[in-house]
């Protein structure tokens, strides 16, 4: 209905919404584009968890899982990396949880806001930043030869607790902000020092946010392989590592051997280490959310 | 950023300093550790620099680190790790821009849940996983049905798809947020105007958002350039100063890790020119990071 057909013989007026049908369907076209987008990437994924299963699957096994490396595919087994990436995942726990939170209740609780915490915490954000590589390199000038650690899972575990402190701070420092004033004010009221109110109000309160930043951690430790390979996870270890002395290799790393042979059936035997990889992932971030249900059950505020 | 609350006793006793100082020391561990890093690289490059002059290491176009005669020009290196970085944005950036806007503007909280996990697993999947996807079947199921024999069975163009996927959550979620923090009212005032959903979107919302948009993208091509895993497998071993994403090539982190896995002995040349190597990708990435920085400062507009 436009304006001329209200009076016959008037001059066609300009209609209210220009091209009002056309700017739509500009819009519908973007709409679909974005949709697409996310198509895209929901099929890149679904390709490649195929990919992955339908190489990887004939070959896993109960052998494969317990077996040691062999130049035959059909013998080949996982069990040294698997060990070695647990033994990495473990230690890395192990030294960035105390470093971590220390630094973010510093950052949250004592620090003022001056000039030093203000470094410090650009500069949390610019380790982030760092190619994961070049803390390889780090370590193994400052692990493997300054301390003389040589080449053991420690030295491995060492760089990877340095790349991924600034993730675990930055996990702790947002459960701790979280934490209402209330907390801090009651536990002053009833007279706690400091340190009293961190440890009897404030940890508790913050604990399934910074449990479920470091189990998400210690899953991203285990999919790591480039700054090993500088600190020496080794391609081709046949037994079962010692932490403390000798040659170790981890998860990826042992993919990255296999799938860098041309055979066929070597690549079938990365896919199947790949599952592995997946499924422990999967199960730390199943972990993560159960830990994060159960500990936040008694917290309401 | 210290809370408002603060105890009241004044005295304070000795365990409680201690304390602090140890709190204090756990905090700066990551300062020593960028400190750490650029000792280590400027002392190692040093002394590289004593064997091989840093004007035909900077401005050479022949590497050849394992092969004699030995070459020092880090130029392939670089132009390899762009090619594959300029690939991944040419990926990344419309990919993750669509799913941010997606998620920002149209999508209902249903759907919200639905399409984060999709980006978020992409995120959380080992990088080397994604090289496996490259070699076999990035390479052999997509790109050989279209190139045919021009591409070779190791080429820059897979690792620079491969690595697009794996930055593209990094550009959906920061953009994401920084389309989400701009204020209701604008988008109101522009419906009020008679502006559809898209004009909104472009015209007022992607304008208002442009400094997080623009530092995603940056911090995506310093993620793009250090990533090693993801290429290592996927773009081969040569050296090349070409920009045809056919060809096989090689990334400054490739190099690292073949010079790191192979039996080249610790302290000779060859050993010497990975610091070197890595010193360059620091700066690169470093440089882009505050670049990044910057970008969010200046551009930032408070609403």
């Amino acid at each position: 209905m436009t304006a001329s057909t209200l009076r016959p013989g008037a001059p066609a007026q300009p209609r209210f919404e220009p091209e009002l049908a056309r700017r739509k369907l500009t819009g519908t076209l973007f709409y679909g584009a974005c949709l697409a987008a996310i198509g895209i990437l929901l099929m890149a994924l679904l390709l490649l968890l195929y990919d992955v299963l339908s190489r990887g699957l004939p070959w896993l096994d109960w052998d494969f899982i317990t077996g040691v490396p062999s130049r035959r595919p059909a013998n080949a087994g996982l069990m040294p990396a698997l060990i070695g990436s647990i033994q990495i995942a473990l230690m890395v726990a192990l030294f960035t949880f105390p470093t971590g939170v220390a630094a973010a209740i510093y950052l949250t609780e004592y620090a003022a806001d001056s000039r030093v915490t203000r470094i410090l915490r650009t500069n949390i954000a610019n380790l982030a930043g760092v190619p994961s590589i070049i803390y390889g390199i780090f370590g193994l000038a400052l692990f493997v030869r300054i301390a003389g650690f040589g080449f053991t899972v420690l030295s491995g575990a060492l760089t990877l607790t340095l790349l991924i402190l600034p993730v675990v701070i930055i996990a702790s420092f947002e459960a701790l902000k979280a934490v209402p004033d209330a907390q801090r004010e009651g536990a002053y009221a009833l007279g706690a020092s400091r340190w009293q109110m961190v440890r009897g109000a404030l940890l508790p309160a913050a604990a399934p946010g910074i449990m479920t930043g470091l189990i998400l951690a210690m899953a991203r430790a285990i999919g790591e392989a480039a700054p090993l390979l500088l600190v020496g996870a080794s391609v081709f270890v046949t037994f079962v590592p010692n932490p403390l002395n000798g040659a170790y290799t981890v998860l990826p790393v042992q993919v990255y051997q296999w799938a860098g042979r041309p055979q066929e059936d070597f690549q079938g035997i990365a896919a199947a280490a790949i599952i592995v990889i997946l499924l422990l992932m999967l199960f730390l971030n199943a972990l993560a959310l159960i830990v994060r249900v159960r500990l936040s059950r008694h917290i309401q505020w | 950023m210290t809370s408002a609350a603060r105890p009241m006793t004044r005295q304070r006793p000795a365990s409680e300093r201690v304390i602090e100082v140890l709190l204090f020391l756990a905090a700066s561990v990551g300062v020593l550790t960028t400190i750490g890093i650029v000792v280590v690289l400027a002392v190692q490059t040093l002394e590289f620099f004593l064997q091989v002059s840093p004007i035909e290491f900077l401005t050479g176009t022949y590497w050849s680190a394992s092969i004699r005669p030995y070459a020092w020009g880090v130029l392939p290196l670089i132009s390899g790790t762009l090619l594959v970085a300029g690939i991944a944005l040419i990926v990344a950036v419309p990919l993750g821009l669509l799913a941010a806007v997606l998620l920002a503007e149209y999508a209902s909280t249903r759907q919200r849940n639905a399409i984060k996990p999709i980006l978020e697993t992409l995120a959380g999947i080992p990088t080397i996983v994604l090289g496996f996807f490259a070699i076999n079947f990035v390479t052999p199921n997509l790109l050989k049905p279209i190139f045919g024999d021009a591409i070779g069975t190791f080429n820059a163009l897979s690792g620079g798809i491969v690595v697009g996927l794996l930055i593209t959550p990094l550009i959906a979620s920061i953009s994401e947020d920084s389309m989400s923090a701009v204020p209701r009212g604008m988008r109101e005032g522009a419906y009020a105007m008679g502006a559809t959903k898209f004009e909104v979107v472009r015209k007022v919302v992607f304008p208002a958002a442009i400094s997080g948009i623009m530092a995603s993208i940056i911090l995506a091509a310093s993620r793009a350039i250090g990533e090693t895993m993801a290429v290592v497998l996927a773009v081969g071993t040569s050296p090349n100063l070409t920009l045809n994403p056919l060809e096989s090539t090689q990334t400054m982190t490739a190099f690292i890790v073949q010079i790191s896995t192979g039996d080249t002995p610790q302290g000779s040349v060859q050993f010497q020119s990975l610091f070197a190597v890595a010193a360059v990708l620091f700066t690169m990435t470093l440089v882009l990071n505050l670049i990044s920085n910057r970008v969010v400062a200046r551009f930032r507009t408070a609403y």
